[in-house]
């Protein structure tokens, strides 16, 4: 082997241990999460009410919680963060305004999510009255999911080429049929992935859901959207650091739960995007 | 010619991206039926002509005309943009092609010109493809990806699918560019054929083509018009110097 053979052989290899170091804390973490919780995880505990101070019984309502509020913040995000995504790339001439709204986008993405909190709690429950409730937590994680979700849907709508918008335009079609037919079809995979990612950070956030929808216990199921619910990272936060004396198993295991909801929630978008493309060839 | 034959006519046309001026005070007629070639070398505003014909050029940012053109008589302003492109059809310089079967390709337009009916698309499909000289070959495959054809057969359905929205002027940008010679006699000959029922406006890079081709013939250089005329006489006693120039091969 000659020296630049040599040379391409060892920068390679460095890059491919680098690359196993982004791998390595994922894999730890998932690793240690399991070996300290797997004991506690039981049928019981994912069908169950927490008992005797959260230290017996299970975490059915945080899940329940949690889960509930994904599909709230999915309802409010995605029409909306799709749409103006939609607008802002197809539609929008390049000016002012434009720049404007493309900038707060782009600065609405570094607000720290405690910040989304205060809002919520001042816009949505006391302002609008919604009370600390499942629509004013999820219009605040909502809002704090926006941004992903515009720039992802921005950048998967870019990417598809010019020549399709070309050729449907050149063939008679209006703007709102180009981008229905030759645009958004073959948008959607990137879309999908934007938004999962978006969601799947709502769903493990504590802070804008601690003014505004979190209960710290609350055994029963919600009855209604002005409902307070137990969600499981702030559940998570609950047991492992107010309640005395509490095992760690019971914390390592609600973890895992969330882990496995964000996880089963990439799979679906997996799927999704796998059967998209099949459909969908470029 | 007598008035009634022209079909498009442009009166000091002007075109201009930002401050740059690309067409200077063009006035040319194009007849009913038949190829206009449109030569010169690039930069000449061969393609901004042709783009202005269908108002593509107004996707671009800071164009702007100036001039007119008139569409079968009326101000081509006041016909909206998707009656105009379903009148005036182009075909790209690069076989362009949706990533969906043939048959949808071909079926776009008319379903977006609103036709619903399958068999009435069906016919229109199967009309299309016979018209472009791609049906022989395709009918077996509709339902497979057009992306799978080679550069001429894409290059054909692309006609063929401007065909299916039953246009009056075809125009093409260079569509030979990318294909090799027996798909671009392929595509004179279907030119040719078509002659009998459309008008069709040719920029091409190859003068040859242009004097196979085109039964008039336009030199453009620099963003003015040299010379039209018929294309025998362009091509063996062009009026202006430059004309003679360029199709000899002094510069371009």
């Amino acid at each position: 082997m000659n020296a630049a053979g040599i040379r391409q052989k060892i920068a390679f290899t460095i890059l491919g241990l680098i690359t196993l170091l982004v791998v390595a804390p994922i894999v730890l973490i998932i690793y240690y999460v399991i070996s300290r919780g797997w004991s506690a995880m039981s049928w019981e505990f994912l069908t169950a009410a927490p008992r005797n101070g959260m230290k017996e019984g299970g975490i059915f309502p945080a899940i329940v919680g949690t889960v509930l509020l994904i599909v709230g913040t999915m309802l409010f995000s995605l029409p909306v963060g799709i749409l103006s995504a939609v607008y802002l790339v197809e539609y929008a001439k390049d000016n002012l305004f434009t720049r404007l709204i493309k900038l707060s986008v782009v600065n609405l993405s570094g607000i720290p999510s405690i910040v989304y909190g205060l809002f919520g709690f001042t816009l949505f429950v006391v302002f609008l009255g919604f009370g600390t409730s499942i629509l004013a937590g999820s219009l605040t994680l909502a809002i704090m999911s926006l941004p992903v979700i515009i720039t992802a849907t921005k950048e998967a709508l870019e990417a598809v080429p010019m020549t399709y918008r070309e050729i449907s335009l050149s063939l008679g079609a209006t703007r709102w049929q180009t981008v229905r037919y030759c645009v958004l079809p073959y948008a959607i995979p990137g879309i999908l992935t934007g938004t999962v990612l978006s969601l799947s950070r709502a769903a493990g956030e504590t802070a804008p859901i601690l003014f505004t929808v979190a209960a710290f216990y609350l055994p029963r199921l919600p009855r209604s959207v002005f409902d307070q619910v137990m969600a499981l990272p702030y559940h998570l936060y609950v047991i492992s650091t107010q309640v005395p004396n509490m095992p760690a198993k019971l914390s390592f295991a609600t973890g895992l739960v969330l882990i496995g909801l964000v996880c089963l929630m990439n799979l679906v978008s997996i799927v999704l995007r796998a059967h998209y493309r099949k459909k969908k060839q470029w | 010619m007598v008035e009634q034959n022209v079909i498009i006519k442009t009166v000091n046309l002007n075109c201009f991206y930002g401050d740059q001026q690309v067409l200077r005070d063009i006035n040319l007629d194009v007849y009913r039926n038949e190829i206009l070639g449109i030569i010169g070398p690039a930069n000449s505003g061969k393609t901004t002509f042709l783009r202005a014909m269908n108002r593509l050029n107004s996707r671009y940012l800071h164009y702007r005309q100036t001039g007119e053109i008139i569409f079968e008589n009326q101000n081509q302003q006041d016909i909206a943009d998707t009656l105009l492109r379903q009148k005036i059809g182009i075909i790209f310089a690069m076989p362009q092609v949706l990533p969906v079967t043939i048959y949808e390709n071909v079926a776009y337009g008319p379903m977006v010109h609103g036709v619903r009916d399958k068999h009435r698309i069906e016919q229109l499909v199967e009309e299309s493809l016979k018209k472009a000289f791609v049906w022989e070959e395709l009918k077996d495959r509709l339902r497979s990806p057009a992306v799978k054809l080679s550069g001429g057969q894409q290059q054909r359905l692309c006609i063929a699918r401007t065909l299916a929205i039953e246009p009056d002027v075809i125009l093409y940008d260079e569509p030979c560019s990318g294909l090799d010679p027996i798909s671009t006699a392929k595509m004179e000959d279907t030119m040719a054929l078509l002659a009998q029922s459309y008008t069709q406006i040719l920029v091409t890079n190859n003068t040859k083509q242009a004097s196979r081709v085109s039964h008039r013939c336009a030199f453009f250089l620099m963003g003015e018009m040299v010379e039209v005329n018929q294309t025998q006489k362009l091509f063996t006693y062009p009026d202006d110097q430059r004309t003679d120039d360029y199709i000899t091969g002094k510069f371009g």
